[in-house]
């Protein structure tokens, strides 16, 4: 559905992203590991349009996408969210999710009923009426992800959607996002929450310095050396091993 | 655009009371002086679709005002065309010179200061080619001839005028709250909130912008045109001036930015209390301007949302929706 080849950002002389390419199968579940500051965020940008990448190139559902503005992309029906969740302030919940809706309804009283029965399914059904802005950082977040499906995009790229969440409220949305997938939805998403990432993605690829340092299951990865010093530093893995057989 | 308390409903009620009585003061100085505030109403109520709802808080309305009066003033005058007809194109001037503006200026991606810089710099590079060019009658200005009738929008009659100006801003006033409740007015609202959510989401946020100041303008070149109607004359200084500029933001700003209500009720407001003032300390010129500054820097700081965000906090109904009226 979604095939990303070499793409490459420089920041001055930062190369943030380099030569990244990843796959994402129609239908599944895609994560995109690494630590602060690898490159994911920027990948994210350069694949939803919100900036031009200096090579490569992006493919959705057979077309070339690379370098079209975010919102002809979302309109083919790739959407992605935000680290830093975003509510429109001086919305309630209901027209937060209806901006979204909006998109291919533009009748409002449509839009809002669309907005009400996303809303519903996110179980944020008694929230509809409040301001946005009085929501927690959970309801933030899932609020992020109402509005995205409320465009009836297919392709969802969630940007750490569960860090600063407790670990019931981890698994809720663990439990929202599988069931998004059965009804239909593919999802490629940044996340640092290991638990999260295990019991959801299929597959993952790490990134380190903006290089893709490795891909296969997220059982696989976390047994990668590689992956391993990427997170905990230099010699890490080495040291692990050691303590393994001590 | 139904108050949402009590306090909301009160303050609509006093602005609708005030307007009713002018009916039955039968004082031409009232009359004259509210039908100012009304025109002046209508171009607060235009700042407030680009300002209130987009966010986009322009310094230069008097761009747009101008070119709409200038541009029926020209056709009227030089050209002798019908007034209606000059009226419309005036209109349509006010839109087309907001969506230029707005079209480069969003272009660069200007937003905050530098978009009022922009805005300002175009109202007064406006107001010097108006005030040198012989088509807009240079220095003197344009001066409609005066002939009362329906065919020439002129009206002797004070309560015509009057009862007119209710009516467009009464429209004016419905538009704004159509347009608040439609797919537009939301995308707006999601570009004034965060403009790169409301990317992410689909929204064109490049059109949306230039339509709302095309929208806006409008709106404005309306204002311009019913000032020319009213006085029958126009000049640089008058249409262009920075003046227009400050009370389109002014009003909005004290009566609640983004309402429906807010413009009408703010400009109301301040118009009556520069008026008290004059007469206070007697006639001292461009004192109204010294207060209204005061004013503007105590809603800055006291009244965030403007007296309508003020008076929904005083008696809220039982709430259905979350919106100002
Ligand atoms: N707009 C930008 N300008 C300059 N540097 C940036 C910009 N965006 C990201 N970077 C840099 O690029 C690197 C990768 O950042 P990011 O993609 O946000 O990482 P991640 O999401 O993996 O934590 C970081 O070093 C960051 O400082
Ligand atoms: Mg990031």
């Amino acid at each position: 559905m979604l095939e990303v080849r070499n793409l490459s950002k420089s920041f001055g002389g930062l190369k943030a992203v380099s030569d990244a390419s990843l796959d994402v199968p129609e239908g599944g579940i895609v994560g995109l590991l690494g630590p602060n500051g690898a490159g994911k965020t920027t990948c994210f940008t350069m694949i939803a349009g919100f900036t031009k990448p200096d090579h490569g190139s992006v493919r959705f559902n057979g077309q070339d996408v690379t370098g079209l503005p975010p919102h002809r992309i979302c309109a083919m029906g790739m959407i992605r969210t935000f680290q830093i969740v975003q509510p429109f302030a001086g919305l309630t919940v209901q027209e937060n999710i209806a901006v979204g809706a909006y998109l291919h309804h533009h009748d409002r009283a449509e839009a809002m009923a669309v907005a009400r029965q996303v809303g519903k399914r996110l179980g944020m059904g008694a929230m509809l009426d409040r301001p946005a802005s009085s929501l927690t950082i959970a309801g933030r977040k899932r609020l992020e992800l109402a509005r995205a499906l409320a465009t009836g995009a297919k392709l969802l790229l969630l940007d750490e959607v569960m860090a600063g969440l407790i670990p019931s409220e981890v698994s809720e949305i663990v439990g929202i996002i599988r069931q998004i997938r059965d009804e239909g939805h593919t999802f490629l998403m940044i996340e640092h929450v290991m638990q999260a990432v295990m019991s959801l993605a299929e597959t993952a690829y790490v990134l380190n310095h903006g290089k893709m340092i490795a891909h296969g299951t997220p059982r696989e990865l976390v047994q990668d050396p590689g992956v391993v010093e990427a997170y905990l530093g230099h010699g890490a893995a080495a040291r692990l091993q050691e303590g393994h057989h001590a | 655009m139904k108050p949402q308390s009590m306090g909301q409903a009160v303050l609509i009620g006093l602005a609708l009371i005030y307007l009713a009585s002018l009916y039955f003061m039968s004082s031409p100085v009232w009359m004259g002086f509210t039908i100012n505030a009304l025109i002046v109403a209508v171009v607060a109520l235009a700042w407030n679709i680009t300002g209130g709802f987009g966010g986009m808080a322009s310094f230069g309305h008097a761009a747009m005002y101008g070119t709409g009066a200038y541009a029926s003033a020209i056709l009227q005058v030089q050209y002798g065309i019908n007034a209606w007809i000059a009226f419309a194109a005036g209109i349509v001037a006010g839109a087309a010179m907001g969506a230029f503006i707005g079209a480069l200026a969003f272009r660069y991606g200007l937003k905050g200061s530098y978009f009022a810089l922009v805005t300002l710099a175009f109202a007064e590079v406006l107001r010097i080619c108006a005030s040198s060019f012989a088509i807009t009658g240079g220095g003197s200005g344009l001066q409609l001839r005066l002939e009362p009738g329906l065919s020439t929008l002129q009206f002797n009659e004070r309560a015509v005028v009057y009862t007119i100006l209710l009516v467009i801003v009464a429209l004016v006033m419905a538009l704004t709250a159509w347009l608040k409740y439609s797919r537009f007015g939301a995308y707006l609202i999601a570009v004034r909130e965060n403009e790169d959510a409301a990317r992410a989401l689909g929204i064109d946020t490049y059109r949306i912008k230039v339509k709302a100041m095309a929208i806006s303008g409008a709106f404005a070149g309306l204002a311009g045109v019913l000032y020319l109607q009213v006085w029958l004359f126009i000049d640089s200084a008058v249409v262009y001036g920075s003046a227009v500029s400050i009370e389109a933001l002014i009003g909005p700003i004290i009566g609640g930015a983004g309402t429906v209500w807010g413009p009408l009720i703010g400009t109301l407001g301040l118009h009556l209390l520069g008026e008290g003032a004059k007469h206070l300390l007697h006639n001292a010129p461009g004192l109204n301007f010294v207060l209204y500054a005061v004013v503007l820097i105590c809603a800055l700081r006291f009244l965030p949302q403007g007296l309508m965000g003020l008076a929904a906090r005083i008696g809220t109904f039982r709430k259905k929706d979350d919106d100002n009226a």
